[in-house]
């Protein structure tokens, strides 16, 4: 839009300032973990690193980190597998068949968008317990499917809703199955919201705390939330070697974000659209 | 007709097939805790035990009498209004520059966005340090300005605690309304500013008299989803203050959460999870027909 330059100059600088806002904890983090933790004790905090060190990165490499991003990487790509296939079943049956209980199943978990998370708690814990999968990752993956599912069957089905019937028709005529013709026709043609869907539940899943603090208590079979929880406490005076490990904890969302920049602030956008 | 009843059934039993996965994690996940919740707020019990001590609604009762609850209730309230009046201006502030700016602020959005990619953990333990009163950042920064006589423990004091985590919780935020005022701001016809400009308007009255009124919907929007989600808050208070100290940044979510889990009250902390669900079920209600009686 045509605007005065001059406003525009105070427009630029305002932008500048909320830079240094958004972004500055991110240097500190930075150039703490390659301190020592000598420099850091003794000389200004926000001060540049004078002798660079990796000492702090070598120490988070040699304990557990790999581990904590192993089990993540497992736990995550494991939900976000089973979610698109449950969910895209579910979302085609809603939003391509004819059934009477159809509106008032969808309904039911639409609604299940609302539920706070924290009531199912105890419970689930209560749960995995019973059945024996406190502890594993596979205790994290129930929930973790189980609980993206209201919102990903939402955002699959409408979008199902709006792709032409008229594929479908002609291979019904040729006698298509219903199993082929979701896995021919519809998914491949749902694939953008696929997508999006994989990302939201992905970004999400990979930060989640709450049921991986609750169901899971050996470092072993802890996700990379946990780690950081689990290594700020085992070296709560050790700041450049935490700050390391959260530098390191930030990159793979840092090189995903790098890479699919639009793809994933339209995924994590995805929660919102319900309004 | 035989053939077309075998079809039916074959379509519905393929039907059944399709939807069963979904049905039993969300029957198992979701439906059957929150049940189970409302049972559980029924017993005292240590979550471990194979006795559990029937209560009735002795839990309830205690809840309401439970002054620390209705403070962390408080709090939950307090921080729906901070976020809300905090965020919303600053992002639609940011939104509005950027959107001004054109492509040529476009690099500034990346730079925006860094705190999204953070998870709450890496955020709480990250602040943690820079609110660390001797050598955390923000001490740096204010001995920097000469400013040392603001120092304190941010953390630490009660009197300071709560708000020092509300602006933690509103940097991670600010960058998801950004980027969601500027997908409502795009969508905006060009053609209105430019009927305004002839018309004389200036800058200003554009953005009061045009935009925000067209950006109202997605303002409520915005204000539900930080209710909603104030009321559920957990992660980042936890790692950074675990509710502390005295219960000064103490939520809900981390109440049920330290009953439960910490002091091995599964009873109680069901109660006060099934509050929770009372309470925000009610609160997305009243929202939802809030917004749809403007729309009719």
């Amino acid at each position: 839009m045509g605007f005065a330059k001059e406003i525009k100059k105070w427009y630029f600088i305002f932008l500048a300032i909320w830079t240094l806002v958004a972004d500055v904890p991110f240097l500190f983090m930075f150039f703490t973990s390659i301190k020592t933790q000598s420099e850091l004790l003794e000389g200004n905090t926000w001060q540049i690193p004078k002798q660079p060190t990796v000492g702090n990165y070598s120490t988070v490499i040699h304990g557990s980190f790999f581990n904590y991003l192993k089990n993540s990487v497992i736990a995550v790509s494991i939900s976000v597998i089973l979610i698109l296939i449950i969910s895209s079943m579910a979302a085609y049956v809603f939003a391509r068949m004819k059934f009477s209980l159809n509106n008032i199943l969808y309904s039911l978990i639409i609604a299940g968008m609302a539920i706070p998370i924290h009531v199912t708690l105890i419970p689930i814990y209560v749960l995995t317990n019973k059945i024996k999968l406190y502890d594993t990752i596979f205790a994290l993956i129930g929930p973790y499917v189980a609980l993206s599912l209201p919102m990903s069957i939402f955002i699959l089905t409408e979008f199902m809703r709006e792709i032409p019937f008229e594929l479908e028709e002609a291979a019904k005529i040729d006698g298509c199955s219903m199993f082929r013709l979701y896995s021919d026709i519809l998914l491949p043609l749902s694939r953008p919201a696929l997508i999006t869907v994989g990302i939201y539940n992905g970004t999400y899943l990979w930060n989640e705390f709450v049921f991986a603090l609750v169901l899971t208590s050996s470092p072993d079979k802890r996700t990379l939330p946990l780690g950081i929880w689990d290594f700020q406490a085992r070296y709560g005076s050790d700041i450049p070697a935490i700050m390391a490990f959260l530098t390191l904890s930030l990159l793979p969302m840092l090189i995903a974000y790098i890479l699919g920049q639009d793809k994933i602030i339209k995924g994590m956008m995805a929660g919102a659209v319900k309004g | 007709m035989q053939r077309d009843k075998a079809s039916k059934l074959m379509q519905n039993l393929g039907i059944l097939l399709f939807l069963a996965p979904a049905l039993i994690l969300i029957g198992v996940y979701i439906i059957w805790p929150i049940i189970m919740s409302f049972d559980l707020s029924m017993y005292e019990w240590d979550g471990v035990s194979p006795r559990k001590l029937y209560l009735g609604f002795k839990n309830w009762i205690d809840l309401i009498h439970d002054s620390i609850f209705w403070h962390a209730f408080g709090n939950n309230i307090k921080f729906i209004f901070l976020s809300i009046i905090i965020e919303m201006p600053i992002a639609i502030l940011i939104a509005v520059m950027l959107d001004r700016g054109g492509k040529k602020f476009d690099a500034f959005k990346s730079l925006f966005y860094l705190p999204m990619l953070m998870s709450s953990v890496a955020i709480g333990v990250l602040f943690k340090y820079i609110y660390d009163p001797s050598f955390g950042l923000l001490a740096g920064i204010l001995n920097f300005l000469h400013l040392d006589f603001l120092n304190q423990d941010w953390l630490g004091d009660p009197n300071v605690a709560f708000y020092s985590v509300v602006a933690v919780i509103c940097w991670q935020y600010i960058p998801f309304y950004m980027i969601f005022f500027i997908a409502a701001i795009s969508n905006i016809p060009h053609e209105l500013y430019e009927a305004a400009r002839i018309d004389g308007a200036t800058q200003g009255q554009y953005f009061w008299k045009i935009e925000l009124p067209l950006l109202a919907p997605s303002i409520k929007t915005a204000c539900i989803l930080s209710l909603i989600g104030s009321l559920k808050y957990f992660d980042l208070i936890y790692v950074m203050t675990e509710g502390g100290p005295s219960n000064a940044t103490e939520l809900m979510a981390t109440y049920m959460y330290k009953n439960a889990f910490a002091s091995f009250k599964m009873g109680y902390g069901s109660t006060i999870a099934s509050a929770m669900f009372i309470i925000i079920t009610t609160a997305g209600i009243l929202a939802y027909f809030a917004t749809k009686k403007k729309e009719a």
